[in-house]
């Protein structure tokens, strides 16, 4: 059509460029979007190191005032106790908890954080000391407790933790304590 | 001036000069986007709070919900050292275009005794075999024969010493799936690698939060 005007000879052969200029802005628009968005962030982990030739010596000995155990179970239920549930004359006390953002494991978290910084104030436990959360995953626990438990870390700038294999005992502990719960 | 002022001055610009601006940082978004490699599963991740970008060069292990596991190189040269060292060591006997299909291809999913046959397909009937493929052979024990993404870490390493590891892994995967890959990481030593994650904000008042705002813990 603009040929044949133009041919006319009465108008210019100046097409409007605004059209397209703007769709080019908006394409752009979308392709700064869409690259910035689709970029998926990785979380750094450390596992704890495992070595058979390690000695029993070598390992370090968490404190119990400083530990806390965290056992993942199925459906996103947590149970968790202070310590780390060693001493066998006394079965450390199981609480549960979710990821709720009010009354969750955070909060859980925060407490014992500051029970920590209590404890030192107050020369229970060396400033050398630093809370532990040793993080027990069982078999009916998916990969999502475990990385939001681990983001948990992140959030309440926990200095140390590690995710180890539950053992036979922290399994009972969970059975005994959904049997208590389940009788009431 | 050396010109008169035209009465008739028309109001519109010109805006080729514009045009040209807007097309050219178009065909530069278009060619600097790396778009997302095709992913042989979907894989709904889980969220965090970390804002790292995954490293250069990543080797990422994918596990869906089912415990299925793919391989992928993030880096061309790299995955062609590997395939070719794959291909003796495991005797495939892979043809030069089926080892140019695993460079340019995305994942690998099956074991070795079906790579061949994987490798064969065209590309878009890769991405057709991965949904129901087995995934590659994982295995809480280390032995080469049973355990082959032990095998895969093991060659990346041999000819990418500085790989870093990146595990995207389904939020419903059941932690005894995903605590194969952990152990086969712990046997090779990796004891230090990245989770995937989709990013989610950072809660109010909690310690990171008043970090991250400058605030003291105090």
């Amino acid at each position: 059509m603009a040929e044949i005007q133009a041919k006319g000879g009465k108008s210019s052969p100046r097409v409007d460029l605004t059209a397209m200029v703007d769709l080019g802005l908006l394409l752009i628009t979308f392709f700064m979007f869409t690259t910035t968005m689709a970029k998926p962030k990785a979380m750094q982990l450390q596992m704890p190191y495992k070595d058979s030739l390690m000695t029993k010596e070598d390992q370090n000995k968490v404190k119990a005032d400083e530990a806390m155990t965290i056992l993942l179970s199925k459906e996103h239920r947590i149970y968790y106790y202070e310590g780390i549930g060693d001493d066998a004359t006394k079965p450390p006390e199981l609480k549960v908890t979710y990821f709720n953002d009010k009354d969750g494991i955070r909060d859980v978290l925060i407490a014992k954080k500051k029970k920590i910084k209590d404890l030192i104030a107050q020369g229970v436990l060396s400033t050398d000391d630093q809370m532990t959360v040793i993080i027990k995953p069982d078999e009916t626990s998916t990969t999502d407790d475990l990385v939001n438990l681990l983001d948990e870390m992140t959030i309440n700038q926990i200095p140390v933790f590690a995710v180890v294999d539950i053992t036979p005992v922290d399994k009972e502990f969970i059975t005994v304590t959904e049997q208590a719960n389940s009788g009431q | 001036m050396p010109k008169p002022k035209l009465p008739r001055a028309s109001t519109t610009i010109d805006m080729t000069a514009m045009c040209d601006v807007a097309f050219l940082l178009l065909t530069f978004f278009m060619l600097a986007t790396k778009f997302k490699p095709d992913e042989p599963v979907t894989v709904r991740t889980p969220t965090s709070v970390s804002t790292d970008p995954i490293p250069e060069g990543f080797v990422q292990l994918t596990m869906d919900k089912a415990g299925r596991v793919f391989f992928a190189v993030d880096n061309l040269n790299a995955k062609r050292d590997l395939i070719n060292k794959v291909n003796e060591d495991k005797g495939l006997g892979l043809t030069p275009g089926e080892m140019e299909k695993f460079v340019t291809g995305s994942a690998v999913g099956v074991p070795f005794s079906e790579l061949k046959n994987f490798l064969a397909a065209s590309h878009s009937q890769q991405s057709d075999l991965l949904k129901k493929a087995p995934g590659v052979p994982i295995d809480t024990v280390f032995d080469y024969k049973t355990n082959e993404v032990a095998y895969w870490l093991t060659a990346t390493r041999y000819v990418l010493p500085e790989a870093r590891f990146a595990i995207k892994v389904d939020g419903d995967t059941p932690y005894p799936l995903l605590k194969k890959i952990t152990e086969t990481f712990a046997f090779l030593k990796i004891f230090r690698f990245n989770f995937i994650t989709d990013q989610k904000g950072v809660p109010e008042g909690t310690d990171l939060y008043n970090e991250m705002h400058g605030k003291s813990t105090k």
